[in-house]
């Protein structure tokens, strides 16, 4: 009977908001006033002590932002939002920029305490094996706070800093790949990014560099009416390898905020990037009130020969995920890989998938996907598979699965699979089930209750995807899993 | 991405105005109100293009270049009609867009009754797609066929559409009534004058009532040069078994449309096609396969060969509403690239709203399987011949699911005689 009585507790305790990254950091911060115009352009660049080749770019993006429309076609619904009304800028308040850790504000590093990311570099190399380290550079807000693990990521030649840092420091590297993936008018929210990204990660490996350790960064959203714009970028340099995790949270408020990022990843002859994401953005409460709107333009070019590129995301959060990691396959023999968890829950509304772009000859893709959708939830799974005329011999393998959990949800599939040279071989599957009676009736015969019996058997339906995390990602993503579909069942 | 520019109107949509204009000027036109109303509709939306996602990969707006004059009444030999090939049937005849009673059987036929129409139908689907919009309010004629409840018809029904003359176009709407318990065949062909350039549009309604049993088969063989536009609006009550298959093999542009909605329990709707396409055609089926109610079964499985430049267009959209729990809905596209310049674009959709629900579907794309074709040679048949016993083997398994014996013999021969695979043989 205690056993009986622990579940209910845990799930009257769950019952409300499982949500346990809501807190509010209480922090003064700077803020540009609301609204976009090209003054507010120019405030975020110069805060940024940016080049004036930077402000044109960002000015140019701007000017094509405001021809362009807001984009209708995914599945998800809500209301307009109003772009004047957003901070486009805050930063925690601080007096020079950190020069180290200890100058960081406290209250931030408490934050990221809580959250469970240990900056402090002592604490880790107390703590962890050495082969288990990470870099971690922190976002918050829009600006980037601390970046560990510099100094002995420089001795290996990789450059991990804030992208406001690379821009003043290595602008050769910048003005080279900044917008060669994702250009500039790309797509509205990308367009808008690219005039108003006030921090993210950079990233570069030199040729033949393994880099020494994962990196990471980790984004937090704390201020209320603003919109979070990272931009991230990532290039492999000949035959490199670089593992990158990124993880974001939010607090709980009840108006939507935005946070609009690209990324971008270069691989070149050779390299190989794996880019994992555990997204858990606030989802909104029980009634679909707040949360975020992640939209999302993710995308990675194989240049040249045998290069790799491999995404990995487990999407928990977001009231609103519009996102499709991509793999551009331009180099021969190149490989690009989607692996994906997108769990739905309550009113969240996920429209995500990916694109394989086959150009090269002999490339290669795969494509695992794994929806669940729970409570009133809806979740769409698009994805492209296309080959160009000259991808001779380009193979695509695709499967995606649908998991429904409660008979208010919907879980659809939207594939667009082009084919314009006979040696490509595609091949894609999908199905949509619901988890059997036999399963919960074989799990339940064996003592297990409904909630384990459904975090066992979803477990099982996403492992394919879970191997591909690194490990200590893998762990905090099996967690994630089974509280975001706390209380779906019953 | 950019701001909407205004759309200017193309030839063919200047033309399409002026037809229309002339044909509503007549005082003899029946139904006008209707008519006006499609034509709003069509000219609210102009001919599809590839921003509208329904037709994105079947570009209508450059494809059609221009419209042409509306087909004249007239009454072609009968001797050039082919229909179903020979087979002893039931022959309803329309030509260009007209029902024609002179190339029809005469006698009656138990449970069966065929009435001419001004084609112009009062149906939801009129205002859904541009294409249905343009038939409604040029229509030219139309015929409604009527099965009495628990007919059990012997022979085929035939329904043979003709296209007389070059640089026409015809409108034809037909409505189709299947009684409670009837068991029938339809065998319909869309065909014309050989090499002529002209357009055909045709829309059909068919609605099967509860426990019928209907196989209809659709044959088109336009001239190679030809536009050819079809959409069927399908409703099917309980307990139905109704077993749908495409031949498409002519038209240098083609598109069927099928909007099927699964309205009472426990029916069974099968929906099949095989696509042979070569030179510089354009083929493109389009369903939506709408599950409303609990325990109904679907099955979508189309195979596609492509050789040359031409092109294949598949999409597929099975939707689950949330009362349609114990849905069973399987879709299987597979297609064979022949040659280094022929295309296929697919997108089966899912849209699913229940939960205790299997759903599935597949697609392949590729060319002949390497290991296959080895297999063969190594046995002495020449690659040429390889190659067509091994397409018409992956096209054969599609035919036989049809499961109506006269049809697959039908099939195959079709199928067969577009390989040119008997010549092989003799060789």
């Amino acid at each position: 009977m205690a056993a009986v009585q622990e579940t209910i507790d845990q799930v009257k305790a769950i019952d409300v908001d499982q949500y346990k990254y809501g807190f509010v950091t209480d922090i003064e911060s700077e803020l540009a006033p609301k609204g976009l115009n090209e003054d507010i352009v120019a405030y975020i660049s110069a805060k940024k002590d940016e080049p004036e080749w930077m402000l044109n770019w960002r000015l140019e993006a701007f000017r094509r932002w405001k021809t362009m429309e807001e984009p209708t076609w995914a599945r998800v619904d809500y209301p307009k939002i109003d772009f004047e009304d957003l901070h486009y800028y805050a930063a925690p308040k601080k007096r020079e920029g950190p020069k180290s850790l200890d100058e960081v504000d406290p209250e931030i590093l408490d934050t990221y305490k809580k959250l469970g990311i240990p900056l402090s570099e002592q604490e880790i190399l107390a703590g962890v094996a050495p082969e288990n380290r990470v870099a971690v550079d922190a976002v918050f807000d829009s600006v980037s706070v601390a970046t560990t693990f510099k100094e002995e990521l420089a001795k290996a030649g990789v450059i991990f800093c804030p992208i406001s840092e690379a821009i003043r420091e290595h602008p050769e590297l910048v003005q080279k790949y900044l917008g060669s993936v994702v250009p500039v008018s790309d797509n509205f929210y990308a367009t808008l990014n690219s005039a108003v990204f006030s921090d993210g990660s950079f990233v570069y490996i030199p040729p033949g560099v393994r880099c020494p350790m994962e990196l990471s960064t980790y984004f937090r959203i704390n201020e209320p009416n603003t919109g979070q714009f990272e931009r991230t970028l990532i290039i492999a340099d000949k035959g490199s390898y670089v593992s990158y995790l990124e993880g974001c949270t939010a607090p709980q408020r009840d108006e939507n905020q935005l946070h609009a990022a690209v990324v971008e990843l270069v691989a070149l002859e050779d390299a190989q990037i794996k880019y994992s994401t555990v997204q858990n953005w606030y989802p909104g409460d029980a009634d679909g009130k707040g949360g975020i709107y992640n939209f999302v333009t993710k995308r990675g070019d194989c240049r040249e020969k045998n290069s790799k590129i491999s995404w990995t995301q487990v999407e928990t959060g977001s009231a609103i995920t519009w996102k499709y990691p991509s793999c551009i396959l331009r180099g021969d023999n190149s490989q690009g890989e989607f692996y994906s968890i997108a769990i739905s829950n309550g009113h969240q509304q996920i429209d995500s998938g990916t694109k394989m772009i086959h150009l090269g000859k002999n490339t290669s893709s795969r494509i695992i996907s794994k929806g669940i959708s729970a409570g009133v939830s809806q979740n769409t799974y698009r994805g492209q598979v296309s080959a160009h005329r000259k991808a001779s011999n380009a193979r695509n393998f695709t499967q995606c699965d649908s998991l429904l959990i409660g008979d208010k949800c919907g879980a659809h599939t939207v594939p667009y699979i082009e084919s314009k040279n006979s040696t490509a071989v595609f091949e894609h599957e999908a199905t949509t089930s619901k988890i059997s009676d036999d399963q919960m009736f074989y799990c339940q015969a064996r003592g297990l209750d409904d909630e384990e019996a459904v975090a066992l058997i979803v477990n099982g339906f996403v492992r394919d995807v879970i191997q591909q995390l690194p490990m200590e990602f893998a762990v905090e993503a099996q967690k994630l899993i089974s509280i975001s579909l706390e209380g779906s069942v019953g | 991405m950019n701001a909407p520019a205004k759309i200017q109107e193309t030839k063919a949509e200047q033309s399409l105005d002026a037809q229309f204009n002339a044909l509503i000027a007549e005082k003899t036109q029946t139904n006008a109100n209707q008519r006006k109303q499609a034509w709003d509709a069509f000219k609210a939306k102009g001919i599809p293009h590839r921003r509208v996602e329904e037709w994105h990969y079947t570009d209508l707006r450059t494809k059609m270049r221009d419209a042409f004059a509306l087909a004249p009444t007239c009454v072609p030999k009968a001797d050039v009609l082919q229909g179903a090939g020979g087979l002893e049937s039931y022959r309803i005849a329309i030509v260009n867009g007209r029902f024609a009673p002179e190339l029809s059987s005469n006698q009656e036929l138990d449970g069966l009754t065929v009435t001419a129409t001004d084609g112009v139908v009062s149906s939801e689907l009129a205002s859904k797609d541009a294409m249905i919009s343009l038939n409604q309010a040029l229509v030219q004629g139309g015929i409604s066929i009527e099965v009495a409840a628990n007919a059990k018809i012997e022979k085929p029904i035939e329904i043979v559409r003709y296209t007389d003359g070059a640089d026409v176009s015809s409108y034809a709407s037909t409505c189709v009534e299947i009684g409670a318990g009837a068991n029938v065949l339809f065998i319909e062909s869309f065909e014309g004058e050989n090499g002529a350039d002209y357009q055909s549009n045709a829309f059909t309604e068919i609605k099967v009532g509860d426990e019928a049993d209907v196989h209809w088969l659709k044959l088109q063989v336009e001239s190679q040069k030809a536009q050819h536009i079809e959409t069927l609006g399908i409703e099917l009550g309980a307990k139905v078994n109704f077993q749908h298959f495409i031949y498409n093999e002519g038209s240098s542009l083609s598109r069927a449309q099928l909007f099927v909605e699964l309205k009472g329990e426990g029916t069974h709707a099968g929906l099949r096609g095989i696509s042979l396409l070569q030179d510089q055609q354009h083929a493109d089926i389009t369903l939506y396969v709408n599950h409303a109610v609990p325990e109904c079964e679907s099955r979508e499985y189309y195979r596609t060969v492509v050789d040359d430049k031409a092109r294949a267009v598949f999409q597929g959209k099975i939707i689950v509403e949330p009362a349609a729990q114990k849905t069973d809905g399987q879709m299987m596209i597979k297609s064979l690239l022949l040659s280094d310049a022929a295309e296929i674009n697919a997108k089966p959709e899912l849209e699913i709203f229940a939960d205790d629900v299997q759903c599935a579907h597949g697609s392949t794309t590729g060319d002949i399987d390497e290991d296959l074709l080895f297999y063969l040679t190594a046995r002495g048949i020449p690659e040429a011949q390889a190659r067509k016993i091994l397409i018409l083997a992956f096209l054969s398994e599609a035919v036989e699911e049809f499961e109506e014996e006269r049809c697959v013999e039908l099939l195959e021969a079709m199928t067969r005689k577009w390989l040119h695979a008997d010549e092989m043989v003799s060789e």
